[in-house]
């Protein structure tokens, strides 16, 4: 019976992940630059004219994975973290911190272009828009983990503290989410709000959902990539690095 | 359990009273800043009583900051922080004493002397009520979480700005809540709304927040 | 792009930015750290 029980934690140490990382790595950011590339590809030239923004809705095909990405690198992290904290496991903290930096890059990048897809929809660059303040809340949150964690120079009690933090962060990022939606109905009148995603296209939903699936794979090679980064920086004196060394 | 509770609120109360120019700096903090703004908005009546709301409860938002970095440090400095760790008495408990402790010394003030700050503004009177019961029960809110923040940046390098970097996204749904309450009322809507939901944010906060505190102090005393 | 190009460009622009720099900056701290380790003598 025993040999039949799947050994969940076969790869949760640093050890055993680090080479099995090695190998997904390359699979991840090749098929990454295939979908980026068939997204773009329909995104710029097959998808046609909007009636009512022409080219200009051509954003959301970067903006909507980007703001999703952020999203769900969050929720990620959380998962990681509370993981970590349950099973004390060290790897769990390693992949927190590892995906941090890419969720950042994620939600700056749909603030950006969020930004830009304001600009000539609405006139403003910058619109106090339900779903951009949140987008622009998740942003905060994800400074305040970095600089937490790049403040702490124990790696074990930055991971935990991280860790709690994260949690107390996805917590907290649906309740954030409804206040500012509360508030800016409250205020319809001051602020203008992004309309409904332009009725979608048969094609251009399939464009923006390749483009996704090839934001994920590109977050999961990089993520991947830092994660062996930090397994290295904090095993650097364990046995099993100095045994099979580079590979 | 109870005990341990009031012992650890009456010592902090003691020893806020012997250092009375922690909380008093961050009452005048208050004051400060709110009478800062007119002098930088325009002394025009109409506009400063449309932000006056805001400007209150982000003046009341920064003072409790300032009054959170003293929470633990002195206690964490000098080992106390282990002994309570320590102790039979949950750590929540002498933890949520703390907080009620800070509330006290940090945020009832604010509350009280809000109004007349509000009457700075011009609010009309009625307003003002609704300010003081906003602020009643936002106040506590922003303890319990920002003691979450003071536990978490213990002992680290920069952690004034730290503290205010993690915490201040967490407050945003108390200020949403707590400004609003205060203009919906200046518009003639009922503030019934926001006021429930500050009310439930209350309770969340209250529930989890020493709980949450403790994990945080045991991870930073390890 | 009637007028939109500015925005576009400038939108995918900074993903594609974004999204060069990242993976070169993590690939070279991984070289950097590796080249640290102790080469194994025989290279095989």
């Amino acid at each position: 019976m025993s040999n039949s029980v799947i050994n969940w934690f076969k790869y949760a140490s640093p050890a055993t992940f680090y080479p099995l990382a090695g190998r997904l790595i390359p699979w991840f950011s090749g098929l990454a630059v295939l979908l980026i590339a068939w997204g773009l590809w329909i995104g710029l030239f097959v998808a046609p004219t909007d009636a009512q923004q022409s080219e200009g809705y051509r954003i959301i095909f970067v903006h909507v994975p980007a703001s999703w990405l952020s999203m769900f690198i969050y929720c990620v992290m959380a998962f990681w973290s509370a993981l970590g904290l349950a099973f004390n496991t060290r790897l769990s903290g390693m992949l927190t911190a590892a995906l941090a930096p890419t969720g950042a890059l994620f939600a700056f990048l749909s603030l950006w272009t969020g930004a830009l897809w304001g600009k000539p929809m609405w006139g403003a660059w910058w619109v106090w828009d339900a779903r951009l303040t949140s987008q622009l809340i998740l942003f905060f949150l994800y400074l305040g983990f970095i600089a937490l964690q790049s403040a702490i120079d124990d790696p074990r009690r930055a991971d935990r503290a991280g860790a709690l933090l994260a949690l107390v962060g996805v917590v907290n990022v649906p309740i954030i989410y409804f206040s500012v939606q509360w508030w800016n109905t409250l205020h319809q009148g001051a602020s203008v709000s992004l309309t409904k995603a332009p009725s979608m296209a048969h094609v251009m939903l399939e464009g923006m959902l390749i483009m996704a699936l090839g934001f994920w794979s590109y977050a999961i090679a990089v993520v991947l990539t830092r994660v062996r980064c930090i397994i290295l920086e904090r095993e650097l004196t364990s046995e099993w690095v100095k045994r099979n060394a580079v590979d | 359990m109870m005990t341990g509770f009031w012992t650890s609120m009456r010592r902090d109360l003691v020893l806020a009273t012997r250092h009375k120019s922690e909380w008093l700096t961050a009452l005048f903090f208050f004051v400060m800043v709110t009478n800062l703004l007119p002098l930088g908005v325009g002394p025009e009546v109409s506009l400063l009583r449309k932000i006056a709301p805001g400007v209150l409860w982000i003046g009341a938002l920064l003072s409790t900051l300032l009054g959170l970095q003293r929470l633990f440090s002195s206690d964490h400095a000098d080992g106390t922080l282990e002994q309570m760790a320590l102790s039979p008495v949950p750590l929540a408990w002498l933890v949520a004493g703390k907080m009620v402790t800070h509330w006290l010394v940090c945020g009832l003030p604010v509350v009280l002397m809000a109004p007349l700050l509000g009457l700075q503004f011009d609010l009309p009177s009625r307003s003002l009520g609704i300010l003081v019961l906003s602020l009643l029960l936002g106040t506590p809110i922003l303890s319990a979480v920002g003691a979450l923040g003071a536990a978490l940046t213990l002992g680290l390098r920069g952690g004034g700005a730290l503290l205010s970097l993690l915490i201040l996204p967490l407050y945003i749904p108390a200020l949403i809540f707590g400004a609003g309450a205060v203009e919906a009322d200046m518009a003639g809507i009922s503030p019934q709304g926001h006021l429930s939901l500050l009310g439930a944010l209350l309770v969340l906060s209250v529930f989890f927040s020493p709980w949450v505190t403790s994990l945080a102090l045991r991870i930073a005393l390890e | 792009m009637r007028g939109y190009g500015l925005y576009v460009w400038g939108s995918f622009g900074a993903c594609a930015l974004g999204m060069v720099i990242e993976p070169l900056w993590v690939r070279q701290r991984l070289r950097t750290i590796q080249s640290r380790l102790p080469k194994r003598e025989l290279k095989g």
